[in-house]
């Protein structure tokens, strides 16, 4: 078990998931790609499509419309698959928690594995994650 | 038997090509990181994919389409790419088995994984793949009458010989083919046929990362995912391997020789890379265009010059 936990940890693919989100996460996801953090060092990549995914990024308040979308998405995955709950309205809600779309955290929809707060969170902050969700592998 | 076995198993087959190809596409992504200042992936980082894909992860079926040929299509491609392999890397190893191909068996070969993903593709139901599918087919409309005439002018230049190895010989004994005007030609011509074959940046119209959500392959996942990997690994090593024994007098294992070889499938692979690099994404209809009309002249007239005794 050992030697495949290490192969997952080598080379985690990443599918980005953006719920109702105000973009602003979006960009600072494509900020770790860039020369300045390039986490293509620890194997890390986006791809395009979820049976290709690892790791299920979701940014953004999931609003009553996105729920179904979340869960097909997370079905449509090759498992094992870790989600990651990004910014504050992925974690909580943030301001959106009292809306009357809104859908619940992403915790109530499908299995959360961690959780990167901020509005949005440095690019740091998701390295820090990352880094701590290979810990848990 | 077990001798045959041995060559398409372990070398020059399925084992020796894609570990080499899997260096290979590390050293692709690296220069890619390197030209955009970026640090890029660790060596072994094809190899942490594929074993990840092939013991990790899970193979799903798609819930419409035909499950059996889904996963038999890139079990197929994987046998065509390796058996092209054998065919080209046995002539340019200069090692002996009983049959020896000649260049029309490794061109049909060749064809063989393009035709799986679509094949594939097609059967995976999914609206996006099938979109890639037929972007695939009208790219090999396209690149393949470029390939084959570079086939023709290629036996042309050798005096009519079909067989790889006596190819290699000529060129060995007088000078290499990329050293005449038609050579250069060629070359040109061969790099981007090689570039549409491999569904490189400029034409991954059929692979598409930002618009078809990887085509032809977004339905496939796991062990099958992992075979299309390792199938495309094989691809970019005997490709520019095959450049390199065409036009560049092959590889002569023995002292420096084997630098020597290194160093030419590093410098075609790195033309490849720097051109995927510096390259837009073209619409399927400039690159028929590029094909049918630049390239097929450009091949036309390095025949002429042949012809011609440049």
């Amino acid at each position: 078990m050992g030697m495949k936990n290490f192969f997952l940890k080598k080379s985690l693919w990443v599918f980005h998931f953006a719920g109702a989100s105000c973009n602003n996460c979006d960009i600072e996801i494509l900020d770790v790609l860039t020369p300045r953090y390039d986490v293509e060092r620890f194997g890390i990549q986006l791809v395009g499509s979820p049976r290709h995914a690892d790791v299920i990024l979701v940014s953004g308040s999931i609003n009553q419309r996105d729920k179904s979308r979340l869960e097909e998405v997370y079905n449509q995955a090759s498992k094992p698959v870790f989600v990651v709950a990004f910014g504050a309205c992925g974690c909580t809600g943030g301001i959106f928690a009292e809306g009357n779309t809104f859908a619940g955290p992403v915790d109530q929809i499908v299995p959360v594995n961690a959780y990167i707060p901020g509005c949005p969170p440095k690019p740091e902050a998701m390295i820090s994650g990352l880094s701590k969700l290979m810990q848990t592998i | 038997m077990a001798e045959t076995l041995f060559y398409f198993l372990v070398y020059p087959g399925l084992l020796f090509a894609g570990v080499i190809g899997g260096l290979l596409s590390w050293f692709d992504r690296k220069v890619t990181a390197q030209v955009q200042f970026r640090k890029g992936p660790p060596v072994l980082q094809p190899f942490y994919d594929f074993f990840k894909l092939l013991l990790v992860k899970e193979t799903l079926l798609p819930a419409r389409g035909a499950p059996i040929t889904f996963l038999v299509a890139p079990v197929l491609g994987l046998f065509g790419a390796t058996a092209a392999g054998v065919f080209i890397l046995v002539p340019l190893f200069n090692l002996q088995i009983g049959f020896e191909g000649d260049v029309m068996v490794i061109f049909y070969l060749l064809t063989i994984p393009s035709l799986t993903y679509i094949i594939g593709a097609l059967a995976s139901g999914n609206p996006l793949a099938s979109v890639g599918a037929s972007r695939e087919i009208k790219l090999i409309i396209s690149y393949e009458l470029t390939f084959l005439l570079f086939f023709a002018a290629i036996i042309l230049k050798a005096d009519q010989t079909m067989r790889m190895s006596e190819i290699i010989q000529m060129q060995t004994q007088t000078a290499p083919f990329i050293g005449s005007l038609s050579g250069i030609l060629l070359f040109i011509a061969g790099v981007f046929c090689v570039q549409a074959k491999l569904g490189m940046v400029p034409f991954d119209i059929a692979e598409a990362e930002t618009e078809l959500s990887e085509g032809s392959f977004i339905e496939y996942s796991g062990t099958v995912y992992a075979m299309v990997k390792l199938t495309r690994y094989i691809m970019l090593f005997i490709l520019p391997a095959l450049i390199a024994g065409f036009l560049m007098s092959g590889f002569h294992l023995q002292g420096w020789g084997i630098l020597w070889a290194i160093l030419k499938l590093l410098a075609v692979v790195l033309l490849l890379t720097l051109i995927r690099n510096t390259n837009p994404r073209l619409k399927i209809k400039q690159a028929m265009r590029f094909f049918l009309i630049g390239m097929n002249a450009l091949v036309i007239i390095a025949i002429a010059l042949t012809y011609l005794g440049l």
